[in-house]
């Protein structure tokens, strides 16, 4: 099996051996893997669905796989494959990234605590959070 | 380190939450945590998750989030400064004058955060939403696949294969030379020790008249 690194997550998918550009994931698990959904109007995450190019609808879905590495790469996101480990990497578009910090809204995240109990940030709404960041090194 | 800071004015609605960039965990972080005893959200971001949504590109890096979740500073030195670079890199002594305006650059930061936790919105420490946007430096292109390329390292590294994670490494750090959580995070995996070691103090010095910690922008009224 390779391995795909997404939003934050690690997660099994095929390996894809001969084709640095393609990897195909079973339509059934892109949701679970990626957060994207095909439907009828294109493809879907939360309330934004993308249009696929006309003309260009094989490269990304045949019978019952889609094409995340050529999809990601349409929308604007690195795509990296580390061929020996069967490894793969997609960022965030730089856009995605820009546009959100430029509503001014902090983006939220969830991270653990060292007891391993999770906090999201948004729940500390209603207070003047001062988000700061150290290291050990 | 904020402990302090949150006894005093926590009450008054204030809450610091620190995130730790360190990828090994809580094997490199709690220890720390522990020693501070706080009572505050100490996260642990093995990943660099929040230094890419916010685009921290150091440690210590703050954020002050209003009540309404609106970024009112955006990323910017959280009280550290530029007089380390004159420490002794053997005895870790700094000069007096040196020492002194560290300590001013610190205690001006604070005295700004217990403003705001006071006054809110009110302070001239939360900026207006235009002053927000011109201080803001989203990320390029070539950033966001550093980070990516910065996440491969890592998860080359936790699969026990460093030698195939340093390429990778080193090419986050040539598209984001200014992230130093890149380049310290990647010295640390290797040996805790080299990211404060000489490789660490030589980088410092050939940034020459650029700062490693760009000064604070502090209100003038």
């Amino acid at each position: 099996m390779a391995t795909l690194l997404i939003n934050n997550g690690s997660h099994p998918v095929p390996d894809s051996p001969t084709d640095d550009d393609a990897l195909w994931l079973d339509t059934s698990t892109l949701d679970a893997t990626t957060g994207w959904t095909l439907k009828p109007e294109g493809v879907c995450r939360d309330e934004v669905c993308v249009p696929l190019p006309h003309g260009r609808e094989s490269e990304f879905v045949n019978s019952h796989s889609f094409n995340i590495a050529a999809f990601a790469r349409y929308m604007g996101q690195p795509v990296l494959h580390d061929r020996p480990s069967q490894s793969w990497a997609i960022g965030e578009a730089a856009e995605t990234r820009a546009s959100a910090l430029r509503s001014l809204y902090a983006p939220d995240f969830t991270l653990p605590d060292m007891a391993g109990v999770e906090h999201t940030l948004s729940d500390y709404r209603g207070r003047k959070v001062f988000l700061v960041s150290w290291a050990s090194w | 380190m904020w402990q302090r800071l949150y006894e005093e004015v926590g009450s008054l609605g204030f809450v610091p939450i620190t995130v730790a960039f360190d990828s090994a965990g809580v094997a490199a972080a709690g220890p720390w945590i522990e020693a501070a005893k706080s009572t505050y959200p100490s996260l642990i971001d093995p990943g660099h998750l929040v230094a890419g949504l916010y685009g921290m590109v150091n440690v210590p890096i703050g954020v002050w989030i209003n009540e309404e979740g609106r970024i009112v500073r955006p990323p910017e030195s959280a009280g550290a400064s530029d007089g380390f670079r004159q420490m002794d890199s053997k005895t870790f002594k700094m000069p007096d004058a040196a020492m002194a305006v560290s300590r001013a650059a610190k205690k001006a930061y604070i005295e700004g955060l217990k403003d705001w936790a006071r006054r809110g919105d009110q302070s001239p420490w939360a900026l207006s939403e235009a002053e927000v946007l011109k201080r803001m430096q989203p990320p390029s292109g070539d950033h966001t696949l550093a980070a990516t390329n910065f996440a491969m390292g890592l998860h080359l590294f936790e699969q026990g294969n460093p030698a195939a994670a340093q390429p990778y490494f080193a090419e986050a750090q040539r598209l984001h030379p200014e992230n130093w959580s890149y380049q310290r995070q990647a010295w640390a995996l290797e040996d805790p020790a080299k990211a404060g070691g000489p490789e660490f103090w030589s980088a410092v010095k050939a940034l020459g008249d650029t700062p490693y910690y760009v000064p604070v922008e502090m209100p003038t009224s």
